[in-house]
Parts: C-alpha cells; sequence; structure tokens
C-alpha cells in the first residue's frame, strides 16, 4: 500500500461515520449518474456496448446442444427473449432444495449439471459471462426485485450485516464508501452508490466483461481483507442484500463503467 | 516529487494488470518508457523531410479520462473531400505509452468525411498528437493533453 | 470467427455520407504486459482492418497495441449505390475475421 493511498483513505476512514446510514429511497442511483458522457455513450449504443459481444457469444450458447443429455438451453426455455424475461431482475432467488439463496451464475451450472449433464462452469469463465449476461440482458429496462421473497429475509440481513461491517486492514466498510460517500472521488475516479443494476457489466478497467462477485472480490482486496471464493456463501448473502437495496432500479445489463 | 513519480508508475503497472479469467496470474512491472524521440522518429517514419503545419486537423477526447485502458477519440480533419482536394490518411501518436504509434487510417474521396473514431489505452497522463497527409501529400496535425489517473480500487493478483 | 457488431444504415440516398460502426472481439494483449513470474505475456493483437464495397476498399486501418481491446471503429463513406459491405480483421497469430452488411441505395 502507497504511502499517498494509505493517507487518503485514512482520512476517509476519519471522515466517514462507523454508523452508516442507508441511502433513502428517493437518492438512489445507478452508477450511470456517476459517469462521464462518453462512457455512458458506450453503454446507450448497443453496436458499440462491448459487452454485447458477449451477448451474442451467450445466445450461441444458449442455442447449443451439448452434454451428456444432449440438450440446448432452448430445448427446454425455447426463445429467451421470452422465458428469461424478468429473471436476473429477481436473482439471487431462494432455491428451495438446497435452502439457500443461489445466484444467476450458480443456477446456470445447476442446470448444465443436472439437466443436460454437462460438466458445470468455472466462475468467471468466459461461457459462464456470455450465458449470464445473456439472460440477464433479457431484464433490461425492468426494474430489480430480487430479495422479495420472505424465506429470503435472514439471508438480506446476513448480507447487510456484512456491508456495514469494518474490515481489512483499512478497516473500511462498503458503507462507509457507498452510503456515506457516494459523489466524492477516491484517486480521481468517482466513487458511487455500489448498484449492482448493471451485471454482469464491462468494466474498462478489467477490458472485459465481468462478474458482480468479481467486483466484490477485488473491492474486498481494495480494503485489504482476504476475499471470499466465488460462490462463497458470504458473496451470495452480499450480492443478494445489494440487489434489494437497488431495488426498483432499472436493469442495464450490460453495463458498461470505468 | 520525483518519488511520487515512481510510486506512481510502479502502480500504474500494477493497475494495468488483471487477472485474465483466473487462468494466469499477470502483474506488470516497469513498464518501458517511451521517449521524445521515438515519439519524433515514428513521425518521422510517416511524414520523412517534409513539413508539419499545425491546423486542419481536431483531436476529440476526454481531458480527463475514466480509465485509461478505454479512451474515446475521434480525430476530424477539415477538407473539402473532393476528387483533387481530401484526405489519403490520418496517423495517430503517442508520448508516453511504452510505443508511440497508436494507428494509421487510410481514406480518399469517397469517405465523403474525413473523420474516424477509436477506443485508444494510455498508460499515463500524455500528449496525443494526430498527422494528416492530404492528397497534395502535405502534413497537418494537432496534438491534445489528456490526464490519466488510476482507478480507485486495483485488482491484487490472486 | 470472433463476434462482432456493425451499424450501417440499412437504406440511404445516393450521395448520402453515411457513419459505419464496428466492434469486434478481441483480447489486444500489447505484449508489455507480464506474468507474475516475470514473463512477458506474448502480443496478442489485430494488426490490420479492411472495408470493402461491391469490391472496393473504401477503408484500411493499422491496429498497435495501443488500441484498446475488442476494438471499436467508426468511419465515413458516400453511399453510392446499393450492395455490400465487406470488413476483415487481421491479426497476430494467424487471426483472421470477416463480417458483412448489406445496404439499399436509392
Amino acid at each position: 500500500m502507497k504511502p499517498s493511498y494509505a493517507i487518503a483513505l485514512a482520512l476517509l476512514l476519519l471522515c466517514g461515520s462507523s454508523f452508516a446510514a442507508e441511502i433513502p429511497g428517493g437518492e438512489r442511483r445507478s452508477g450511470y449518474s456517476f459517469m462521464g458522457p462518453d462512457t455512458r455513450a458506450m453503454q446507450d449504443d448497443d453496436t458499440s456496448n462491448p459487452g454485447m459481444l458477449f451477448v451474442l457469444d451467450g445466445e450461441a450458447l444458449w442455442n447449443k446442444k451439448l452434454g451428456a443429455a444432449d440438450k440446448a438451453c432452448s430445448d427446454c426455455h425455447g426463445d429467451a427473449r421470452e422465458s428469461m424475461k424478468g429473471v436476473a431482475a429477481r436473482y439471487p432467488a431462494f432455491d428451495k432444495a438446497l435452502g439457500r439463496p443461489v445466484t444467476l451464475e450458480q443456477r446456470i451450472n445447476m442446470e448444465r449439471t443436472q439437466r443436460q449433464q454437462a460438466e458445470a462452469l468455472p466462475y468467471e469463465s468466459r461461457d459462464l459471462l456470455a450465458l449470464s449476461v445473456f439472460v440477464a440482458n433479457q431484464s433490461r429496462g425492468m426494474p430489480v426485485t430480487a430479495g422479495d421473497d420472505p424465506e429470503l429475509k435472514p439471508f438480506v440481513e446476513q448480507g447487510r450485516a456484512l456491508f456495514m461491517q469494518r474490515e481489512g486492514q483499512l478497516n473500511l466498510a462498503c458503507a462507509n464508501c457507498h452510503n456515506d460517500n457516494f459523489d466524492k472521488r477516491l484517486a480521481g475516479s468517482p466513487i458511487t452508490q455500489g448498484e449492482p443494476n448493471g451485471y454482469p457489466e464491462y468494466r474498462l478497467e478489467w477490458q472485459t466483461l465481468g462478474s458482480l462477485e468479481r467486483r466484490l472480490r477485488s473491492c474486498i482486496t481494495g480494503v485489504r481483507a482476504q476475499p471470499p471464493d466465488y460462490g462463497a456463501p458470504e458473496l451470495v448473502a452480499l450480492e443478494l442484500y445489494l440487489m434489494s437495496r437497488a431495488h426498483g432500479m432499472k436493469m442495464e445489463t450490460p453495463a458498461v463503467r470505468p | 516529487m520525483p518519488k511520487l513519480n515512481t510510486t506512481r508508475r510502479d502502480f500504474l503497472g500494477l493497475a494495468g494488470s488483471a487477472a485474465v479469467a483466473g487462468a494466469v496470474p499477470i502483474v506488470t512491472l516497469r513498464p518501458l518508457e517511451a521517449t521524445p524521440a521515438m515519439l519524433t522518429s515514428a513521425i518521422r517514419n510517416v511524414v520523412g523531410e517534409a513539413q508539419v503545419q499545425t491546423g486542419k486537423v481536431k483531436i476529440d477526447i476526454p481531458p480527463l479520462v475514466e480509465n485509461g485502458n478505454t479512451v474515446p477519440m475521434t480525430v476530424s480533419v477539415t477538407s473539402p473531400m473532393t476528387e483533387t482536394d481530401y484526405v489519403k490518411s490520418i496517423h495517430v501518436f503517442n508520448e508516453k505509452n511504452p510505443q508511440p504509434n497508436i494507428g494509421n487510417f487510410y481514406i480518399g474521396p469517397w469517405a465523403g468525411r474525413a473523420q474516424i473514431a477509436t477506443r485508444i489505452r494510455l498508460a499515463d497522463s500524455q500528449k496525443v498528437v494526430a498527422i494528416a497527409r492530404m492528397s497534395d501529400d502535405s502534413f497537418w496535425s494537432v496534438s491534445a493533453d489528456v490526464i490519466v489517473t488510476l482507478a480507485a480500487c486495483t485488482e491484487e493478483v490472486n | 470467427m470472433a463476434s462482432t457488431l456493425i451499424n450501417v444504415p440499412p437504406k440511404a440516398k445516393r450521395g448520402d455520407i453515411i457513419e459505419i460502426k464496428t466492434l469486434t472481439s478481441h483480447i489486444m494483449e500489447t505484449g508489455f504486459r507480464r506474468t507474475a513470474a516475470g514473463d512477458l505475456i506474448p502480443r496478442n493483437i489485430i494488426t490490420s482492418f479492411t472495408c470493402r464495397y461491391n469490391g472496393n476498399e473504401i477503408f484500411r486501418a493499422d491496429f498497435f497495441p495501443a488500441i484498446s481491446a475488442n476494438p471499436y471503429l467508426s468511419f465515413f463513406t458516400i453511399a453510392k449505390e446499393s450492395g455490400k459491405f465487406e470488413f476483415e480483421w487481421i491479426g497476430d497469430n494467424g487471426f483472421s475475421t470477416t463480417a458483412s452488411a448489406s445496404i439499399a441505395v436509392e
């Protein structure tokens, strides 16, 4: 950790309250509103949004027969434009058999292994990202509804507690930046509210599409804490809380963000 | 202040890295530095001994970029674009990336408008130079200063 | 074939100046990054792009590592006649991908 960064963040630490208040409903804003005009233009045009390249790949995978069952997603789910409408907007969703919430990526892998009898795709692999962004793109423009299911309540609470919990060498909680200090800047970049309504999204920093879990892991690393593994219950709970915190916000997948 | 530059460059190296789909952990140590001599020589390669005049060319680029990995840039040249008076090519260079060239773009009177747009990588705050070659083989140029800051939360190599 | 997204107006009047936008999937590995072990990751970029309008080359570009990943390119041409635009990207390690789009010009 370079001295200039430690000083900047220590100041933030002192200024930020340890009693991080939630953002009032009327003030909740998508990350889109924090971006400059060039980045917004990149997202707005489907033929200039690099995330759409992955949506194209995902569509091809959706129609591809594979696995021991030799089935494509489309064989059971038909046209994704109809069957997947609104699905991503309510994920992470409660899985009755497992008794806990699962993310869209985990659901896709469950379908692959259980119905297509194919191997699960590794987290953050190109194919899994392509499939999840293709499915999530079908919810674009629709309001986030994740967390509505009453069975999810204890997990949303778990996620909220994680969001408010200080961690890492820098001893920062997500809330310290994303509730208390959004609209300010950290090292030249705007601090957003951390709303997840554009995921999976194309991050200029990554120069590729990535999942919310990748972003969470890199933020957690940023405060010098040990990030949980992909798919860990803590990440799922945090993702669930973040989506419920964005309740009503329109999905923008695939978003473009710095 | 020089110390800050060194730390910033090392940090830039780390900032420029990303774990590529979990496959290979990647880290960039001190990148090679372009020198003004490299920029001059890259420009010489295109214009030869001809004089380069300032004017006619415009660069549209954000003065403060959101992320140095993907900087939208538009270069346009004032020209009637007729059969006898048009732009043959546009050449874009930078001052501080490891390499001075960014791209060369070849058009002609059939283009109607001498304008190209793309997205470029800028490793640090620096000048971007655009040179247009006209149908009479004259060269015109413009330069733009761009500030590039680091992303706040960079990924650790896992 | 790499995924590509092309934006060409489907119709135009003769003489109209139209904008063509292209976006193609490619990592554009600069050749300046290193692995954790310190080894250089070899360069892997698209090096050239060509656009033909009914067989005639109307635009060509040389790309260097400073062009961002998933390269975006916009350029202009005069709509002369109905027909086809053909796009070709060529790069390191034998990379080659093509795409096309039609236009109706009245």
